[in-house]
């Protein structure tokens, strides 16, 4: 052992608070996860009214939403802010289909995943462009993007124009309707978020995060980051692209400034940020916390403009203040207070 | 039709030369700050607000009024940069900025359709009347055309003194080019990247009152448009150079100007799938510095 | 010339002929030729400015050379992509350290060590596998800080992070290694140990190829070293030699002592 080197086990709050055996929290963390599942499930079952079904249905439809778009931008480093592409086009694929084909009740679920795939047919092409620039102009393209498919959600015939799509109407009872939404919604969702956990613990997820940290370094290391990215692009886009189906189809209409929304993407960043970038609960909680209370403004007050002017504001402050996410900035928090406390009883504590 | 074709070039450069003044502004601050500032665009539509508010309310016209926005503009600019900006640092620099860049844009929006409503306005004036023009090898070009285009040669010319000319342009300069080496010989960094986004800012009064005068009507919801076809301008241009954005801003606005004859609905679309085509071959763009910073 | 360890004939792991390059109006190498002998323990030294980074990034493919080719035991690697070099065998550290901030130590590692994999291993599943991991946690016991495997990197202390980047440089096992300026900016005794295992990497058969200004450190740790000055070589020898060629001196401006600057 050379003297001066610092002590390898130095407990950091990397390591955990020493007062606590990590599988007990373990322990406690699965039994919590499985509770919080059994509450999502039984959800409708409990609270029937239709407004907060209403808000539960669009808000899983987020968590999806901002989970997918941070397999991606939130892993990779790469912030797109054009994912309103695909939201849009999946709700104009399940649209435009489900039109044509004459669909309706259950079977216009089946459509959400093909009007994934329509959307990774997209993704591609897009994805082989964009990703080859550096991450200012990639922001960059992903806006000028996002542009062209409004432009063409307008003009084009097949897309109705400016005037939009109408979806089929269910006749399902109204005392249940929005369950189905709801559940298929949930299990995109509770999908999502499996594929976050399992992609940022695989080599996968190493190599999409390493390239967020030092591309060129990573590359060198022989990471090869175009299909790297360009992978996690066109699942984020899959992903999407069906919750954007499912949104559609639930407020049974949409139309082009509607699907594609310059303020959806500043959203579900804003959510990703306030729930901490690049993890997995980070999104989800940013979804949770923060789609009921636009919903519920939006409700409130008779005009956009000051909840534009409100999204704006939380994100400067969490910006500004709170870059890691609001979360994590108050777990550090908290794991700072108590490690402080811990050491104000320790003796000769080392001063880092 | 030749001549609709040679129409359509005329106003494509005349209307190029509007656009390449904002856009100027705009990859100036990419060049010295290195950040992009999507607030650009709904600044451009303030500046034209705040022509209008002049115009309409004190009767000023719109090129005097410009001796009030351009000081108003750049002091706005500052600020904007000195409390939201410069805290951000970081290995996320990047894209905290320009989310930033972008909240801001968000709340200036907001603030406009709240003071001015979500309808559209004009800035007028006896030069921007349709029979106020002058005719120049058989064209008619408006006045107000001529005017613009005078004034963004005035506004390039003191530019080019500024960056040239003077100490603090010098200044400027050196931090575009390497940012430790300035600090290293003394260039208080923090001051010359709030100035020149104020400048920055402060060329979009110029180019706000032209938009407006220019584009027949405009709301708070043109910022959106605009900062897109802005930001494909800079990058087809060559982030951070200004020539280069001035370059595309015209080649950009002709194209438009000439499908517009066969497809106006989408006419706006040429300015992106430029930017596309351009990308595909060139992902620095045509002027484009290919030293990447790093990210 | 190249004065090893053992006897017989000396193959050269690494060699440049005749590198040339220039930035801009600098001519930062100019007929650069250098030898690495096998297993050998080489030192490049020179004032600053002389061109060894510059060198090292032509050799690794982060740059391309205007003229010139690199050998890699008989073969040209003469600008190939920096992946490409690693994947022949050649691994490289950084003057400023380039690790992965927001990763673990661990997964540090892991994302070295991950060339030359089955292609088509499952892409979900638990990055680098229970073989991967031991690897992982082999070199970073060797090279100290094992205990650390799950902190974020960033946290480390610039010494730590010398250790981590020479770890998961050595986790793919290379055959020859380049490092930048390993020394520099670390506390003594951490010098001793960074030394202590690059001799006993060496004594398994690791060629290594070493930028520092620490000239304590060169002419205990190097069995031949080579001296640049203005972008091409000037001196090269054995130590002993080394320390008393005047051109040597002059290159470094006539200081003659034991030069331990600090780090840049």
């Amino acid at each position: 052992m050379i003297a001066g080197t610092r002590p390898d086990a130095a407990a950091g709050p990397e390591t955990g608070p020493a007062w606590a055996d990590p599988r007990q929290w373990k322990r406690a963390g699965i039994g919590a996860l499985i509770l919080g599942l059994v509450i999502v499930i039984v959800f409708p079952l409990i609270f029937t009214d239709a407004t907060v079904s209403n808000i539960a249905v669009q808000t899983v439809i987020f968590v999806a939403v901002a989970s997918a778009w941070n397999i991606f931008s939130g892993y990779s480093g790469y912030l797109s802010l054009g994912h309103a592409i695909f939201f849009g086009t999946g709700a104009y694929a399940v649209g435009i289909i489900a039109r044509d084909w004459q669909l309706n009740g259950s079977s216009v679920f089946a459509l959400l995943p093909l009007a994934g795939l329509i959307a990774t047919m997209i993704a591609i092409p897009l994805g082989l462009i964009a990703l080859r620039v550096r991450r200012h102009t990639f922001v960059v393209i992903t806006i000028a993007f996002f542009f062209i498919a409004q432009l063409s959600a307008s003009n084009l015939a097949i897309t109705g124009g400016s005037s939009g799509l109408l979806a089929p109407v269910p006749n399902w009872s109204p005392d249940t309707f929005n369950d189905p939404f709801y559940y298929v919604g949930l299990v995109i969702a509770l999908g999502t978020i499996a594929l976050s956990y399992l992609i940022r613990r695989s080599r996968f997820g190493l190599q999409l995060r390493a390239i967020r940290d030092d591309e060129d370094r990573a590359v060198g290391l022989g990471v090869r980051a175009m299909p790297v990215k360009l992978t996690a692009f066109a699942i984020s886009g899959f992903i999407t692209a069906m919750a954007g189906g499912l949104w559609f189809y639930f407020l049974s209409q949409t139309f082009p400034q509607f699907a594609f929304d310059p303020l959806f993407d500043l959203a579900i960043v804003l959510m990703a940020f306030f729930g901490g970038l690049g993890t997995v609960a980070g999104p989800v909680l940013g979804a949770l916390v923060l789609e009921p209370v636009q919903l519920y403004l939006n409700l409130r007050l008779t005009n956009d403009y000051l909840s534009e002017i409100l999204l704006g504001v939380l994100f400067l402050v969490i910006i500004l203040f709170m870059p890691r996410g609001v979360l994590p900035t108050a777990g550090e928090f908290i794991t700072a207070r108590i490690a402080r406390g811990r050491d104000d009883g320790a003796q000769g504590g080392r001063g880092e | 039709m030749a001549r609709q074709i040679l129409e359509a070039i005329a106003d494509g450069i005349l209307g190029g030369g509007v656009y390449a003044l904002m856009a100027a502004g705009l990859t100036l601050i990419f060049g010295v700050l290195d950040i992009i500032n999507i607030a650009q665009g709904i600044l451009v539509v303030l500046g034209a607000y705040l022509s209008y508010v002049l115009s309409v309310h004190l009767h000023i016209d719109l090129f005097v009024g410009l001796a009030i926005t351009i000081p108003v503009m750049f002091v706005i600019g500052v600020a904007i940069q000195w409390l939201f900006i410069r805290p951000l640092r970081g290995s996320e620099r990047t894209s905290m900025t320009l989310l930033a860049s972008y909240a801001v844009a968000l709340i200036i929006e907001g603030i406009l359709y709240w003071v001015f409503g979500p309808n559209f306005v004009a800035l007028n004036a006896w030069y921007t009347q349709p029979n106020a023009s002058v005719k120049i090898f058989g064209f008619y070009v408006g006045d107000i055309y001529l005017f613009g285009f005078g004034l963004a040669v005035a506004v390039v010319a003191v530019l080019y003194w500024l960056l040239y000319r003077t100490k603090f342009g010098r200044a400027v300069r050196a931090t575009m080019q390497d940012l430790t080496a300035a600090r290293l010989v003394g260039i208080e960094v923090n001051r010359v990247a709030a100035i020149t986004f104020g400048i920055g800012v402060a060329i979009t009064a110029v180019g706000g009152m032209m938009y407006g005068a220019t584009t027949g009507a405009f709301s708070p919801n043109s910022g959106y448009d605009l900062i897109s076809r802005l930001l494909a301008i800079i990058i087809l241009g060559g982030l951070g150079s200004v020539g280069g954005a001035m370059a595309a801003a015209i080649f950009m606005t002709t194209a438009e100007a000439l499908v517009d004859i066969w497809q106006p609905n989408w006419a706006v679309a040429v300015f992106y799938l430029a930017l596309v085509l351009v990308l595909l071959f060139k992902p620095t763009g045509i002027f484009g510095r290919t030293a990447a910073r790093a990210q | 010339m190249t004065g090893l360890r053992g006897g017989g004939v000396s193959k050269s792991a690494l060699r440049t002929e005749g590198i040339a390059k220039a930035f801009g109006g600098v001519q930062a190498l100019s007929d650069c030729t250098i030898e690495v002998a096998q297993g050998s323990i080489t030192g490049l030294i020179g004032p600053n400015g002389s061109g060894k980074t510059t060198l090292f990034n032509i050799i690794t493919g982060y740059e391309k050379p205007d003229a010139g080719q690199v050998y890699l035991g008989g073969r040209s690697i003469t600008g190939q992509s920096p992946q490409r070099v690693f994947a022949a065998g050649v691994g490289r550290t950084f003057q400023l350290t380039r690790i992965f901030p927001r990763l673990t130590v661990l997964e540090n590692m892991l994302v070295a060590s991950q060339h030359g994999r089955r292609r088509f291993a499952n892409p979900l599943a638990r990055s680098g596998g229970a073989a991967g991991r031991d690897r992982a946690m082999f070199q970073l016991e060797f090279a100290g800080i094992a205990g650390h495997a799950n902190a974020l990197a960033g946290t480390l202390s610039y010494g730590q992070r010398k250790l981590l980047e020479l770890a998961y440089v050595l986790v793919a096992d290379p055959e020859v290694v380049l490092l930048d300026e390993p020394a520099g900016g670390i506390n003594p005794s951490l010098i001793h140990l960074i030394s202590d295992r690059i001799a006993e990497l060496n004594a398994t058969g690791k060629t290594f190829l070493i930028v520092e200004h620490n000239m304590e450190f060169v002419m205990g740790l190097c069995h031949h070293i080579t001296v640049l000055d203005y972008g091409s070589v000037v001196a090269a020898g054995p130590p002993r030699i080394i320390r008393d060629d005047p051109r040597v001196l002059d290159a470094y401006l006539g200081t003659g002592e034991d030069d331990d600057e600090p780090a840049a």
